[in-house]
């Protein structure tokens, strides 16, 4: 596989031309204008309606296109072995790059743990249409049936004869068929990529320090800028002061400019100089003063919280609701009440939010910018920019982690403002310190749960939660009435398959200014910790093992699969000294289930998280490896959000400033970690997130079991539990 | 401004630069190897690590001005420039990064750990590497793959991957 800058220009005057066609048989461009191409098209080329993922050119050299891009997921690897299963071609022999944006590649956005459950179909088809287009040409020429002719190794053959075409020889014949609509799949029982260990091709670069992130962009006259972000994040700004920053060598300009967000613009003060160290230093020479407003008061984390116990006082709006839950409740003999709480969180992807962008004088743009998605970074650029979407070509680089940071454009709006000024490619890159004060952050969040037990049972369950909408503040999406949409795809019984007699899900939006968006499994990481906490402590209510008292309540045969499994992978049922424990959650997020048990033991320094055993049933899955690497990775990120520091806010300003006050976990503090995968065959779920929620309760449960101390907010400082 | 001479991967380089930039930048934007990584400026993640003379170090913590002018510098560019060091060889195998952006740091890290100590254990390991954030949690892959590594260097083998 060659991720090469060169193919991907090649790529984008193709496909410039292309429309919205399957894109086979393209003589080669060296040399050729666009105009001498369009000649050459049949015209039949330009009305093809399929996918435009794949280029098989007539040297035989072939192009898969990822529409997704890569922040550590393994995208460059699954969404090409979708077309590459079908089309039959070996991934090792293409050249594989990232879509641009443009719209014929429909959604972009790697987020929501989406890409194979969301292209599961639609690749496999454009590569099996492509691989039916080429047999008929083959079956032609050698006029026979196409029954006759099979396709492996980018090459058809005939069958029970010597004869072969490469596809570079049918491409262009191909090109000027009609494209199949309904082409037939592989049986997966047939399939030779897909489901199967093999390894990702974009590691090597990945060890060598040859891949290119976001970061690593260099474009000939570029300048770089360092910004000056309000310490309050929403201050305005009374003077700027930039004698100093100027004196700086390298600093050429000092220019005021625009953060803007989903839900307001900031203002800014962009430093630019001739290298980004120089820029940063200008920076920091600065004298500006803000006008904070109210922000000090009403910006805190303390103010946010104190609304959020408020709410948790009444009851809120109804989201969904099976029997009369409150009657029930108000009757119960045996029941509970509590609240859970989470903390906000920064997603503090290693690599900082960067952006690239040149804006032109004939008033088109080139942008680099390592965002989730490529055809929502177009849209915005062209609204920064304040050209047409057609005026831009869009590179999307690696992304040095995001978590879903980077699929937030402020620093893309930055770049953009500052691009137009200066009529030169700008450089935006933020400081660690921008990355962590200035936020989006995952919300922090309540669960205020309720519930009954009867006769060993549990019989009534309501989850309240209770904080800042995503929904709300990033999409402006939310009436005042209404309950968060969004906790459809988390707590409902339809998601989480607990059949209580009774049930109930509702939802108070308190409101902050502090940004925030979603963050790995998004409000699944929020109320997970509080549902699966307190499925918990109704089971010791109702003197039931918790693993007993899921299944009692779990008809779904996958559910009851995962847990089972757990429970056998994980010992469930051996006997434990004193001062160890074991805790165990289940959580089905973005189409997958996901449960996790950890093992615990207390010594003199607190609790030591010791070993941590996940199982996942996402169906079926590209690559068993990365599942696997995947569910490691939330396990690591699983208890770094549940021991580590959160973020808050204190007069207006983020308390934490770098990796020394936002700490995240290091390798000595990881527990033995197991990772089993269910082989369900069900349609294909998500691998990127869900194998996070279950992580955090799983871990409050052990403490539980280890120490009868019941922990209901995180973080948790583990080294003062004993 | 003043003309520096350095020595990066066995290759005399000048960068004209200001005194107090630190070598970080002066590798990534100047002298434009951009395989070392920034990620967060005050020596909390080891994105930035490199060898000065054989010895892991935060480039980001380096002023240009404060370098020995015998110091030889290695980059990620420089380990296994000809064939594959035994680190990089057991990454592919255990298939280690995700994302890969703090990977630069953690392989400067291994081999250093692994030149010093051959054969560390898991302890070892953990000191040696708890300077190094990952924020995909690639951590068990690390430590299994320095493993690897180190038995690889002994016997004069290949690193093997032992769960496949």
């Amino acid at each position: 596989m060659k991720y090469s800058a060169t193919s991907r220009r090649l790529f984008i005057k193709t496909s410039a031309l292309a429309g919205v066609g399957l894109v086979l048989g393209l003589p080669k461009l060296k040399g050729e204008t666009l105009s001498s191409i369009s000649k050459n098209l049949p015209p039949e080329f330009i009305n093809l309606e399929i996918n435009p993922f794949i280029i098989i050119r007539t040297d035989g050299s072939i192009t898969l296109i990822n529409p997704r891009p890569d922040m550590g997921q393994g995208s460059m690897q699954a969404a090409p072995s979708l077309l590459a299963e079908e089309l039959e071609v070996s991934l090792e022999k293409v050249t594989i790059i990232q879509s641009d944006g443009q719209r014929k590649y429909g959604s972009q956005q790697s987020g929501g743990s989406s890409t194979v459950r969301g292209l599961w179909y639609p690749l496999r088809k454009a590569g099996a249409a492509a691989k039916e287009m080429l047999i008929q040409v083959a079956a032609s020429r050698w006029a026979t049936s196409t029954d006759l002719c099979f396709a492996k190794d980018a090459t058809i053959y005939l069958k029970n004869s010597d004869k072969s075409f490469s596809y570079g020889e049918l491409a262009e014949d191909a090109a000027k068929l009609p494209v199949p609509k309904n082409p037939k799949l592989k049986d997966p029982a047939d399939f030779t990529l897909l489901g199967k260990y093999n390894k990702r091709l974009d590691i090597p670069s990945k060890v060598t320090g040859k891949a290119i992130f976001g970061i690593d962009i260099d474009v000939p006259g570029m300048v770089y800028a360092c910004i000056q972000h309000s310490p309050t994040i929403h201050a305005s700004i009374i003077s700027v002061d930039d004698t100093q920053s100027l004196l700086v060598k390298g600093v050429q300009k000092v220019i005021r400019c625009k953060r803007t967000m989903p839900h307001r613009q900031s203002d800014a003060v962009a430093v630019v100089a001739s290298t980004w160290w120089a820029a940063q230093k200008g920076r920091s020479l600065l004298n500006v003063k803000w006008d904070d407003g109210q922000l000090a008061l009403t910006q805190t984390t303390d103010a946010y919280f104190q609304k959020a116990y408020e709410a948790a006082k009444k009851e809120g709006v109804r989201h969904e609701e099976k029997g009369d839950f409150l009657a029930k409740f108000n009757t119960a003999s045996a029941k509970l009440e509590a609240v859970y709480e989470t903390p906000f969180l920064a997603h503090a992807p290693i690599e900082p939010e960067c952006a690239v962008v040149h804006y032109k004088e004939d008033g088109t743009a080139e942008i680099w910018a390592h965002v989730q998605g490529p055809d929502g970074g177009l849209v915005d650029a062209a609204r920064f920019l304040g050209i047409e979407q057609d005026k831009i070509k869009f590179h999307v680089p690696l992304l040095g982690g995001s978590f879903g940071r980077k699929a937030y454009h402020d620093y893309l709006s930055e770049a953009c403002f500052l691009a137009k000024e200066l009529k030169k490619p700008v450089k935006v890159l933020w400081t660690r310190e921008d990355d962590i004060t200035q936020g989006p952050y995952r919300p922090g969040m309540l669960s205020r749960v309720q519930g009954m037990v009867a006769n060993g049972k549990l019989t009534g369950f309501h989850h309240h939660a209770i904080g800042e909408s995503i929904v709300g503040q990033v999409f402006n999406g939310l009436k005042p009435d209404e309950a968060d949409p969004w906790l459809s795809g988390e707590l409902s019984t339809e998601n989480n398959q607990y059949q209580f007699p009774v049930s109930k899900v509702s939802w108070t939006h308190v409101k902050t200014d502090i940004p925030i968006v979603w963050w790995r499994s998004v409000y699944a990481s929020n109320f997970g910790w509080g549902q699966e906490c307190f499925i918990d402590e109704l089971a010791h209510l109702a003197g039931k093992d918790p693993l007993e008292a899921r299944l009692a309540l779990l008809k779904d045969e996958r559910f009851r699969k995962v847990l089972e499994t757990l429970a056998e992978k994980a010992n469930w049922k051996e006997e434990l000294p004193a001062g160890k424990g074991k805790g165990l959650a289940i959580f089905a997020s973005f189409g997958s289930i996901s449960a996790c048990c950890i093992t615990v033991s207390t010594s003199g320094k607190g609790i030591i998280i010791e070993k941590a055993v996940s199982v996942i049933d996402c169906g079926h899955y590209v690559n068993p490896d990365n599942v696997v690497a995947q569910t490691q990775g939330n396990i690591v990120m699983g208890i770094s959000a549940a021991i580590k520091d959160g973020i808050t806010f204190s007069n207006g300003k983020c308390d934490q400033t770098n990796y020394h006050e936002y700490q995240i976990l290091r390798i000595n503090e990881i527990p033995e970690m197991e990772v089993h995968i269910i082989q369900s065959g069900a349609e294909p779920g998500g691998v990127g997130e869900p194998g996070l929620p279950p992580v955090a309760p799983a871990l409050g449960n052990a403490i539980f079991a280890a120490t009868g101390v019941r922990l209901r907010r995180l973080p948790i400082d583990i080294t003062s539990i004993s | 401004m003043a003309a520096y001479q350095l020595q990066i991967n066995g290759k005399k380089m000048t960068a004209e630069v200001e005194a107090d930039m630190p070598l970080l930048w002066v590798i990534r934007d100047v002298l434009g190897l951009k395989g070392t990584k920034y990620g967060c400026g005050i020596a909390q993640c080891g994105a930035c690590t490199i060898h000065i003379d054989g010895i892991p170090v935060r480039s980001c913590q380096i002023p240009i001005a404060e370098l020995s002018r015998k110091a030889k510098i290695t980059t990620i560019e420089g380990i296994g420039e000809i064939a594959l060091h035994a680190i990089q060889e057991s990454w592919v195998e255990e298939q280690v990064p995700q994302c890969g952006y703090c990977q630069s740091g953690q392989i400067m890290s291994a081999v250093a750990l692994l030149k010093n100590n051959p054969q560390p254990t898991d302890e070892e390991i953990k000191t040696a590497m708890n300077g190094n954030l990952c924020r995909c949690g690639t951590y068990d892959r690390i430590q299994k793959g320095i493993k690897n590594a180190a038995v690889a260097l002994k016997t004069g083998t290949s690193p093997v991957r032992n769960d496949k």
